[in-house]
């Protein structure tokens, strides 16, 4: 049942997976790619692969305009990161705790191809449980402030997540999420932390000795949590994410006993599941050169019937781009079963019920 | 736009829901599909197509430093008037272009990065309150809109521009002249240069997308403020502060 007769890919991903198409389309046809590309985030990357491809030429001088823009916001943003994470350093230096970079910062950071084009709206870090609270009020001190101030919300973050309640810089206005581990706890899913933090690599940056004190994780790490990130949440940027992922499994992917080390990961942590979804969905969506053996272990793990069957539809429908020109009724319905999903997943049906309930009933302030 | 068929955003102003087509009718303003803001009830509609097109320029059109400010052209040269929300800054404007200057816009200065130049959005005048009386009494050849009366920003009227500045709106301009304006009920006419550092500071205040641009915006309101005359203008009515805009910017056309 899974895709018959349903676009379940969108024109912005086969032409990240095949650039060479842009040869062939009208300028209705950029409109399409354009605006998909904008809502989906990912004008900036679709630059580069165009660039990378020797297709930019091909763009109409209108559409052009939009992604030399999106190219050079993404510049802006790469600067803006390292000078943020900068910043972090200034604050965090004297406490000598280790701080891993997570996500885009990461990328951006240890200079990863995931990072070329991209946008980034804040920055993610990690360290050590026990070292939160000094980690918090360090950041409080150098002018970040809490974005939540509701006092269930901010027990509900401390109590439950994998992180504290966002934090808001007061004069830069830029975001911080610190935490503790990858996952929600309430998932179920507890990778341990510390092996984490143990696999975490220094950055080979030039200005090693300024940004010495960051690590990012290790590369089968770094692919899980950006595969659990994706799989247990909401899919707003779904395609994004999914592209994010194809570009670390493609960058990490020449060296054989990447895979190997993997598995093994995935098995450790507990998320074979959102590790199988992404090899499933990037070589389906972005042609990602996964060896065969690892194909074979997704097809393996998988339940074509019922339930699974059920995921597989709702997966190739949340995946594609938020455009009128993907948008069935189809897909709003997929979204909104990913949206249940994801709070399913994440907690526990007693919590859930409370947090609901709580937030249905709360007077907005 | 122009070239064939391209489209750059596809705007619609549209119920939110089915619901909303009849009860409590309301309105939302869609940029590709997606809402950038709260729907609003529905005989406000038009000056939520002005607003979302306004968030559409502001928040893409990175090639040009975005301004709040009313601009003007006359003999070729572009004058710029910015201000507060609530000095008066789209009433003058229309009175200067019931005097004759060609609109470029009541609302966004979009200051090209590349020439320098401001790149014209011809459209309807947004006046609020009182100022709407103000404009309709300049003459009987002004043309206004219904006045939409419960705006969050009070009521607001549209005057329709003149069909030359709406022919012209590719043309662009070289801006000469950056004004302050001051509106204040029952005031006298004051007019002074305001120096070259203040007119930058008060400027970076009033784009949309410094802090984005960067290093770009920074020598593009230099470029601005160095080939400007740059004044504060403090008046009381249009009568007052029209024939000093003629005088200011005459005193140095040849």
């Amino acid at each position: 049942m899974s895709g018959v007769g349903v676009l379940d890919t969108s024109l912005i991903a086969a032409v990240l997976a095949e650039p060479g198409r842009v040869a062939g389309l009208d300028a209705a046809a950029w409109s399409v790619l354009i605006g998909q590309a904008r809502n989906a985030e990912m004008l900036g990357q679709l630059h580069a692969r165009l660039s990378c491809a020797a297709a930019l030429h091909f763009a109409p001088q209108a559409a052009r305009r939009h992604l030399d823009l999106a190219w050079q916001l993404s510049m802006r943003h790469r600067e803006a990161v390292r000078w943020e994470v900068l910043h972090i350093a200034r604050a965090l230096r004297k406490l000598d705790v280790p701080v891993v970079l997570l996500k885009g910062a990461a990328y951006a950071l240890a200079d990863y191809p995931a990072a070329e084009g991209r946008v980034f709206n804040d920055v993610d870090i990690m360290v050590p449980h026990a070292a939160i609270t000094t980690v918090e009020y360090a950041l409080l001190d150098a002018g970040w402030i809490p974005q939540i101030v509701n006092d269930y919300d901010q027990r509900y973050y401390r109590r439950w997540m994998h992180e504290i309640p966002p934090l808001e810089h007061k004069s830069r206005g830029t975001v911080l999420d610190v935490h503790h581990t990858i996952v929600p706890p309430t998932s179920g899913v507890v990778p341990d932390a510390n092996v984490l933090l143990e696999r975490a690599q220094p950055l080979n940056g030039l200005e090693s000795d300024r940004l010495g004190m960051f690590r990012v994780l290790a590369p089968e790490d770094m692919v899980l949590h950006s595969a659990a990130h994706l799989f247990f949440n909401e899919f707003h940027k779904g395609l994004r994410d999914l592209y994010d992922l194809h570009r670390l499994l493609t960058h990490f992917g020449d060296v054989p006993a990447f895979w190997t080390v993997l598995r093994r990961r995935a098995f450790e942590t507990g998320l074979e599941q959102p590790l199988n979804d992404a090899l499933q969905h990037c070589a389906r969506v972005f042609h990602t050169a996964v060896p065969e053996v690892e194909l074979a272990q997704v097809v393996r793990a998988r339940s074509w019937r019922g339930v699974g069957a059920l995921r597989d539809w709702m997966l190739r429908r949340a995946l594609l781009p938020d455009h009128p020109s993907c948008t069935t009724s189809s897909v709003r319905f997929a979204r909104w079963m990913a949206f249940v999903r994801s709070h399913w997943l994440r907690m526990p049906p007693g919590l859930l019920a409370v947090h609901l309930l709580n937030k249905a009933f709360r007077s907005e302030a | 736009m122009p070239e064939g068929g391209f489209v750059d955003f596809e705007v619609e102003v549209r119920p939110p829901g089915l619901a909303r087509r009849f009860l409590r009718p309301q309105v939302g303003f869609y940029c590709d599909g997606r809402a950038p803001f709260k729907p609003l009830p529905r005989h406000q509609a038009f000056p939520m197509l002005e607003w979302g097109l306004n968030w559409v320029i502001s928040t893409h059109a990175h090639d040009h430093l975005v301004l709040h400010a009313a601009v003007l052209e006359r003999d070729g040269r572009a004058l710029l008037l910015s201000a507060d929300p609530g000095s008066g800054k789209s009433t003058l404007c229309a009175g200067l272009v019931h005097a004759g200057w060609r609109l470029l816009s009541d609302e966004l200065a979009l200051l090209e990065l590349s020439s320098g130049r401001v790149r014209p959005v011809a459209r309807p005048i947004s006046l609020k309150n009182e100022s709407i009386e103000v404009v309709r009494g300049l003459g009987d050849e002004v043309e206004l809109s219904a006045v939409c009366a419960d705006t969050t920003k009070g009521a607001v009227a549209h005057m329709r521009p003149p069909a030359d500045s709406v022919a012209r709106r590719a043309e662009m301009a070289l801006p000469a002249w950056l004004v302050f304006p001051r509106f204040t009920r029952g005031g006298q006419l004051s007019v002074e240069p305001v120096g070259k550092a203040h007119a930058f500071m008060e400027m970076v205040r009033h784009a949309f997308n410094y802090g984005f641009l960067g290093a770009s915006a920074f020598d593009a309101l230099a470029g601005l403020i160095e080939r400007s005359e740059t004044f504060r203008a403090g008046y009381g009515s249009l009568t007052q502060i029209l024939p000093e805009i003629d005088r200011l910017t005459a005193a140095d056309r040849s």
